[in-house]
């Protein structure tokens, strides 16, 4: 598999020389500063992946997407094809929804999410008869279609970033005329700990990566595109290196592998040395971030007009049997994909939306998986007892969150001001407002403070006082 | 909702954690003291080996003692207060009156930890407060040396050791004497500044040199220090900063006049400045967080120490140097704040 040559071995070692290593620090090449390095438990990247039957019912959230929910253009009772629109957007910042199966809407109401209890949803019953075939496409040629018509196919799709934040994908797209963009730089690093969906979908969806990568460019008007990937997925360096079209304006860059790398600002400064002002977006230096599981997905359905019915979801952890990556169509219950994945029969466990660092743990069975969800983590008894038996003590002032922060910010001091609820002090003077809660001082701390989830329920104070 | 019977965790993220603790910081910092003790008690015997387990008893028991008063739940299970007592013994003379050492770790625990709120809360190193609290109030026996590797070091104690509570020690000058020929009950930083000799620099390797229980074993304190550094349980810039910035100032008083001040090399081997800077200024609690802090933050003490050696009244001065260090981190940490990721250079 990592079938690596000649001079590129050097750069793509998992552990490279510290001549290297001083050299990519001294320039800050290919890195950023401080950072964590969680152990990685990747064992499901050298796995295909295999698709996931269909549950029989799907319910479907309207909010799934950052922005405003989508709104129901089906009725209680009516006989839907897969691929077919189900809800249409409200206004900009939002993305119509698209049936994962052939099936009746059962009804339209409140179920449990992963975002509370009770949320407006669709629920599809699936007919057994149910196929992959989707039987709601407009192919279009898409060499034809102005940079606007292309943001419209792409809000079209439904597509959010597949990376975890589910920010409607033609909206990350769209820029402000006065900020031109040079670059589009491609999220490959998946440096979420367990995660390998993106790396599976590297691997085994490399030439719809390129289409993805060549729309989202002429959207927007990019002349550059620089896919990162971290170092410990060589296979995906090289596979994406020989996949590249000729001309040269598309590069595979290998940068480190350090949580968060995969953040945004992170990426950016690894893969370009360039540094996002604080406060600012990537497209204040002229950059527009993307996630390759987005841009390959856009890749094939652009073309096909055809909207997003499923995603790839990484189902791992020490609580199930049968780890791996899964086509899940949007809508699938937790529990139909638990049972499918093989989840250990405990009577304790702790489910994770997402990866480890920023995931969110779940409090039923009930909720779906939806457009956002990149893994399904399960931890068994072992991981539970050992986070509850973890004694915290005041803060020993040792520095270690200091040199973890990858913002730059002093957590010990913030999380201080915590303590003594002075969160105006935290936002006007230790920067709250940078921090993106990546979770890096609450990993490293060893008197075990909860350092990041302190800071947001003091954003959440702040954000309620500001309003 | 489901009807199972198993129960699902919730909590926020992250969901996984480093595994460093600071019960396991602290350990480890116990073990890389170890060897130091152990080299201790090879040098001066049994008397060695009781002012240890006398600090660090009367530590333990101070720490428990004032937990139980104040109603709070155990906090040795932390071993901050094991290194605070063990590291206490040995900043002490070997032949320190044991009454006296339980003096100094109670002061070192009451008045240096629990006063301030206990485990990170303390501004000042306790075992320094409590050897400070001691130079002040028995000046005689903190100063009264005597020479490591007598012949007879395990078969009894010096006469010093069993003192009675509140009694004056008895004078010990014959007695060190002829323990050890030649010994001339003067530390070489005594002798360098009142006779201008130059004691040399394997005397400080060997153990051979007058001083404290624990302070003349340059090579075992710098591996305990670098295992330590390696672990990332210490802050490698700390005692670099302190050692460089000592032996840089040292280096240019030599170069001022070569006959009147000693070689960098004897500057940071003698005394307690190698004990100093790796297990004493390196406390978390009482170093500053930020990284460019802890550079200024070493610096200082380097320099405050070489300056009351050259020019103070005492012999020594690294507890004052840390001393002085530790109130200015506050001060340090204010002004050297990192710069916030994307802000303009020079502003945020």
């Amino acid at each position: 598999m990592n079938t690596v040559g000649g001079d590129e071995r050097l750069r793509l070692k998992p552990h490279p020389s510290p001549l290297t290593r001083f050299a990519r620090w001294f320039g800050r090449n290919g890195t950023f500063a401080r950072g964590v390095h969680p152990e990685s438990h990747k064992s499901t990247a050298a796995t295909p992946i295999r698709r996931m039957p269909f549950a029989p019912r799907m319910t479907l959230p309207l909010a799934q997407h950052i922005g405003k929910p989508a709104v129901p253009t089906v009725a209680v009772g009516q006989e839907v094809v897969r691929g077919q629109p189900i809800a249409r957007a409200e206004g900009f910042l939002s993305v119509p929804i698209h049936a994962p199966v052939d099936g009746v809407v059962e009804a339209i109401g409140l179920r449990p999410s992963a975002r509370g209890p009770w949320t407006e949803s669709i629920v599809i019953r699936t007919f057994e008869a149910s196929t992959q075939e989707v039987g709601w496409a407009e192919p279009r040629d898409m060499d034809t279609l102005s940079p606007a018509e292309i943001l419209q196919a792409i809000q079209d799709t439904g597509m959010v970033g597949l990376g975890g934040a589910a920010f409607p994908s033609h909206a990350k797209l769209s820029v402000p005329k006065d900020k031109p963009i040079h670059t589009l730089v491609v999220n490959g690093c998946e440096c979420e700990p367990y995660l390998t969906c993106d790396h599976r979908m590297m691997l085994e969806y490399g030439d719809d990566l390129m289409q993805g990568i060549r729309h989202a460019m002429r959207a927007i008007g990019a002349k550059k595109a620089v896919i990162g990937i971290e170092d410990n997925k060589p296979d995906a360096v090289e596979s994406l290196r020989a996949r590249l079209p000729p001309g040269g304006d598309i590069e595979v860059v290998a940068v480190k592998t350090k949580y968060p790398q995969g953040a945004e600002k992170m990426l950016v400064k690894a893969a370009l040395g360039l540094e996002v002002p604080a406060g600012g977006l990537p497209s204040a230096v002229g950059v527009v971030v993307n996630n390759v599981g987005t841009l390959a997905q856009l890749g094939s359905l652009l073309p096909r007009g055809i909207g997003m019915t499923e995603r790839v979801v990484t189902v791992t952890g020490p609580g199930i049997k049968r780890p791996g990556d899964y086509w899940v169509p949007i809508g699938t219950p937790l529990k139909h994909v638990l049972d499918w994945a093989g989840a250990e029969d405990v009577t304790e466990r702790e489910i994770i939306l997402g990866g480890p660092m920023m995931g969110q743990a779940i409090a039923s069975l009930d909720v779906s998986v939806t457009k956002g969800v990149s893994g399904i983590l399960v931890f068994d008894r072992l991981n539970i007892e050992a986070e509850a038996n973890r004694k915290t003590y005041p803060c020993i002032k040792c520095g270690e969150c200091l040199k973890a922060c990858p913002m730059g910010l002093n957590p010990s001091m913030l999380g201080m001001l915590a303590g003594r609820r002075e969160y105006d002090a935290m936002g006007s003077q230790y920067h709250l407002g940078d921090c993106f809660e990546c979770g890096c001082c609450t990993y490293v701390c060893p008197s075990h403070i909860p350092l990041v989830q302190q800071f947001r329920a003091a954003k959440s104070v702040l954000r309620d006082r500001a309003s | 909702m489901t009807k199972s019977n198993f129960q699902l965790e919730l909590r926020t993220s992250p969901h996984v954690k480093r595994g460093v603790s600071v019960e396991r910081i602290m350990l480890h910092v116990v073990l890389a003291l170890l060897p130091v003790a152990a080299f201790s008690v090879f040098q001066y015997g049994l008397s060695a080996l009781a002012l240890l387990l006398t600090t660090t008893a009367t530590c333990l028991l101070a720490e428990r003692g004032i937990n139980r008063m104040a109603g709070r739940e155990s906090t040795l299970g932390d071993w901050s207060a094991a290194i605070t007592g063990l590291l206490l013994g040995l900043t002490l003379p070997p032949s320190f009156p044991l009454w006296m050492a339980a003096v100094a770790g109670l002061a070192a625990i009451g008045l240096g930890k629990a006063l301030f709120g206990g485990i990170g809360f303390n501004v000042f190193n306790p075992a320094l407060v409590g050897r400070a609290f001691v130079q002040a109030a028995f000046p005689v026996a903190i100063t009264t040396w005597v020479p490591a590797f007598s012949a007879e070091r395990f078969m009894g104690f010096i006469p010093t050791t069993f003192t009675a509570p509140l009694m004056t020690p008895p004078d010990i000058t014959a007695w060190a004497k002829q323990a050890v020929d030649g010994f001339t009950g003067a530390t070489p930083l005594a002798r360098w500044k009142f006779e201008t000799y130059f004691t040399p620099a394997q005397d400080f390797i060997s153990g051979a040199a007058t001083a404290s229980a624990g302070e003349s074993t340059a090579v075992l304190i710098l591996l305990g220090g670098l295992y330590l550094a390696a672990r990332r349980f210490l802050d490698w810039r700390i005692p670099v900063a302190v050692l460089g910035s000592a032996a840089l100032v040292a280096w240019a008083f030599q170069l001022y006049d070569p006959a009147r001040y000693p070689e960098p090399l004897f500057v940071i081997l003698s005394g307690g400045l190698m004990l100093g800077a790796v297990f004493m200024a390196t406390d978390m609690a009482t170093s500053p967080v930020t990284p460019k802090g802890v550079w200024i933050y070493g610096a200082l003490i380097g320099v405050v120490t070489v300056m009351i050696r050259y020019f103070g009244g005492l012999t020594e001065g690294v507890m004052y140097a840390i001393l002085i260090g530790n109130a200015c981190v506050p001060l340090i940490d204010q002004y050297t704040q990192p710069r916030v990721f994307g802000a303009q250079r020079g502003k945020a």
